[in-house]
């Protein structure tokens, strides 16, 4: 029972790092109808930038204001000089584009640090682990993870539905022509989207570090299944991609943890490791699949 | 116009006078991984190669090194190959990363009659039924790396392991070398996607099989990714891990630190080895590069001491492949990491080592030399092979 617990919340941590990524992702897709491939180099900006200030300050907490500022201003220097020229194009163009934008930050940052991955350190108060319940030990840093996306999540809701930016956005969502000729400044609104996503994906960049390999090419490994999330949750909707995350996170935790050893019920010992492997792998693409066939524009979007 | 007639004159009576200074280097092709997360690797060989060459000459030889990079695509790989041996006229290679690049791209170049000398991949094919004259390997075979780690997990005593690797072929073999040496039980296997970040479901399964060992295969950033969530999860204070070199090297350890502090290695050369070429070559290093040594620069260095052997016992001569080749075989250079000889399948028949990560003098972690594993050891493959 513990460690279906454990399970569970390895599976919401999970989630809650996609959701940071997701968000602005969803976001940029829904409201600018822009396909941003490059969202994963801003991760990895995030990742680089905010390491690199820990490791030099000695503090890691001052790496948090590194990373979110470094993604933001690449997030906005991205919009202005290059996604901005492409909202009337279609969608290969804007793949095109932010796809060379991917190979210009890995290269780039290939040439300031290199190639090997960088050291990241942990500040004590987050290293080690806690008893949550008997026997269930946990990570203290990953609770840091989950609490931090949790009230991310919150701070989201409250600006989209509470605000009046928030009301901008979900009109953009949904009608972006009428928000237009309402006279809204939509180009200011764009820029203050884009920045928000690209701050997002910082955040979420620089809290990965200590847990994975701050390494060239980082953010590309997470942004197809962040492109999941947002096929998923529904284009456009932080509430989707919010659940979306959640349930990819638990589903693609819980089919690694458990296929094998139910297929394992079945069939020989090395073959059923080998094919939970390989259809625990497919999990949240079969996930799409059906939820494309049952709802194609998403869970969380009204068909109308 | 005279002047121009003048100079015509004199430069061909130049090349009269000194035909031999007109000689062209022998090119050496080197198709090898420089971008993308694994980029660090092919640096290396690449890197460690170029140390050897002194002045640009291998064994008294002047040599031309021609890189391009595979993008760790076997298709890229086989077509700079193919351009490589058709334009260029390049009949010597190395370089090659990864198994599956080696595995388009190799036999291509020896069914030409062009030579390849492995710096890091070996398939287990390629040392068995299809191994060839022209293919010669410095590194070591795949399979031995995990096999060195089985027979250390043997000797350190260890009865029950958990066995951890991503789900594609070189980790399929990782598991099978490592199960052939280990003579305790396994007590669960897990196999692990490539492109993984988060490895907590395996932890919590790991830690409910309370095993007595883990050992695990995860190269490059994966390894960098496994190591740290391992020591977050408070894993390695319980459970010790064994791994072999692909999953810690120079770099990894960088950027895992303390992290790794007790875990158990094995590796063929390590920084630290007692023996003159090897001093040679850590000096040369960490005059050239300020960056950390991994066995990757040893091997690709490796590589081009063998050539060096061959160039110098031909006089730079290629016309004659078969005495070029007899003189690759001989293995007669001092490698950097002490004894070394080719085996019938012309792979390395070489010592292991068991290393352990502790804290060094100047309080960073480091690699240190414990004691030996195998001794003379070969591959599984080598009788397959009918030359």
């Amino acid at each position: 029972m513990t460690l279906f617990l454990e399970q569970m919340l390895n599976g919401v941590q999970f989630g809650v790092m996609l959701f940071l990524l997701a968000a602005g992702l969803t976001l940029i897709f829904g409201i600018m109808g822009v396909i941003n491939l490059a969202h994963g180099s801003i991760y990895m900006i995030g990742a680089y930038a905010g390491t690199w200030v820990a490791a030099e300050t000695g503090s890691f907490w001052l790496g948090i204001p590194a990373a979110l500022a470094a993604a933001a201003v690449t997030g906005a220097a991205i919009e202005f000089l290059v996604v901005r020229r492409l909202y009337g194009r279609d969608h290969l163009d804007q793949v095109l584009a932010t796809f060379a934008l991917i190979l210009i930050f890995n290269q780039t940052i290939t040439i300031l640090f290199g190639r090997q991955p960088l050291f990241v350190s942990m500040p004590d108060v987050l290293g080690g682990s806690v008893e949550l319940l008997p026997g269930l030990v946990y990570p203290v840093y990953r609770i840091a993870i989950i609490a931090v996306g949790l009230l991310v999540a919150l701070g989201l809701y409250l600006l989209i539905n509470k605000t009046r930016i928030g009301m901008l956005v979900r009109a953009g969502s949904t009608n972006r022509e009428m928000v237009r000729a309402l006279g809204v400044d939509i180009r200011l609104l764009y820029t203050l989207v884009f920045g928000l996503g690209a701050l997002l994906a910082g955040l979420a960049g620089f809290m990965a570090g200590p847990i994975l390999a701050v390494q060239v090419g980082m953010g590309e490994q997470i942004l197809i299944t962040t492109f999941v999330v947002v096929v998923i949750g529904g284009v456009g909707s932080i509430r989707g991609a919010f659940f979306a995350s959640l349930i990819l996170g638990v589903v693609d935790t819980g089919l690694r943890a458990y296929l094998p050893g139910l297929l394992r019920q079945v069939m020989v010992g090395p073959e059923a490791d080998a094919l939970g492997a390989g259809i625990s792998s497919m999990g949240i693409y079969l996930l799409m699949a059906i939820v494309l066939l049952i709802r194609p524009k998403g869970l969380f979007i009204r068909n109308s | 116009m005279n002047v121009r007639k003048t100079l015509l004159v004199a430069s061909v009576a130049a090349l009269a006078a000194f035909p031999a200074i007109a000689a062209d280097p022998v090119k050496i092709g080197m198709i090898t991984t420089l971008s993308g997360p694994a980029g660090y690797l092919g640096q290396d060989i690449r890197d460690g190669f170029m140390l050897a060459m002194e002045e640009g000459k291998l064994g008294g030889v002047p040599v031309e090194l021609v890189v391009e990079d595979d993008g760790l695509k076997p298709g890229q790989g086989k077509q700079i190959a193919e351009r490589f041996m058709g334009e260029e006229g390049i009949k010597l290679f190395t370089g090659i990363v990864f198994s599956n690049v080696a595995g388009a791209t190799v036999p291509d170049i020896v069914d030409n009659d062009a030579f390849y000398v492995s710096p890091n991949a070996a398939p287990s094919n390629m040392a068995g039924k299809e191994c060839n004259p022209n293919y010669f390997v410095v590194s070591w075979q795949n399979d031995s790396l995990h096999e060195s780690a089985g027979q250390n997990a043997t000797n350190l005593g260890y009865k029950k392991a958990f066995v951890l690797a991503p789900n594609y072929q070189a980790g399929k073999d990782a598991i099978a070398g490592f199960k052939r040496y280990f003579k305790g039980e396994i007590a669960g296997e897990i196999y692990t996607r490539l492109d993984q970040t988060d490895f907590a479901a395996e932890l919590a399964q790991v830690r409910a099989a309370k095993p007595d060992v883990v050992f695990q295969f995860h190269p490059g950033g994966l390894g960098i990714t496994f190591l740290r969530q391992y020591e977050q999860s408070g894993l390695m204070k319980e459970v010790p891990m064994v791994v072999a070199e692909p999953s810690m090297d120079g770099v990894t350890l960088a950027a895992v630190g303390d992290a790794a502090i007790g875990l158990n290695v094995t590796s063929h050369w390590n920084s630290d080895f007692d023996n003159a070429a090897n001093k040679q070559f850590m000096a040369a290093w960490n005059k050239a590069y300020n960056r950390p040594v991994t066995y990757y620069a040893s091997q690709g260095y490796d590589a081009a001491l063998a050539y060096a052997s061959a160039l110098k016992a031909t006089g730079g001569s290629l016309d004659d492949a078969d005495a070029f080749r007899e003189a690759l075989r001989k293995a007669d250079f001092e490698s950097v990491r002490g004894k070394f000889a080719f085996g019938p399948n012309q792979h390395p028949v070489q010592n292991w080592y068991a290393l352990k990560v502790e804290k060094g003098d100047d309080g960073k972690p480091m690699l240190k030399t414990v004691g030996e594993v195998l001794k003379d050891h070969g591959d599984a493959y080598a009788a397959e092979c009918k030359m």
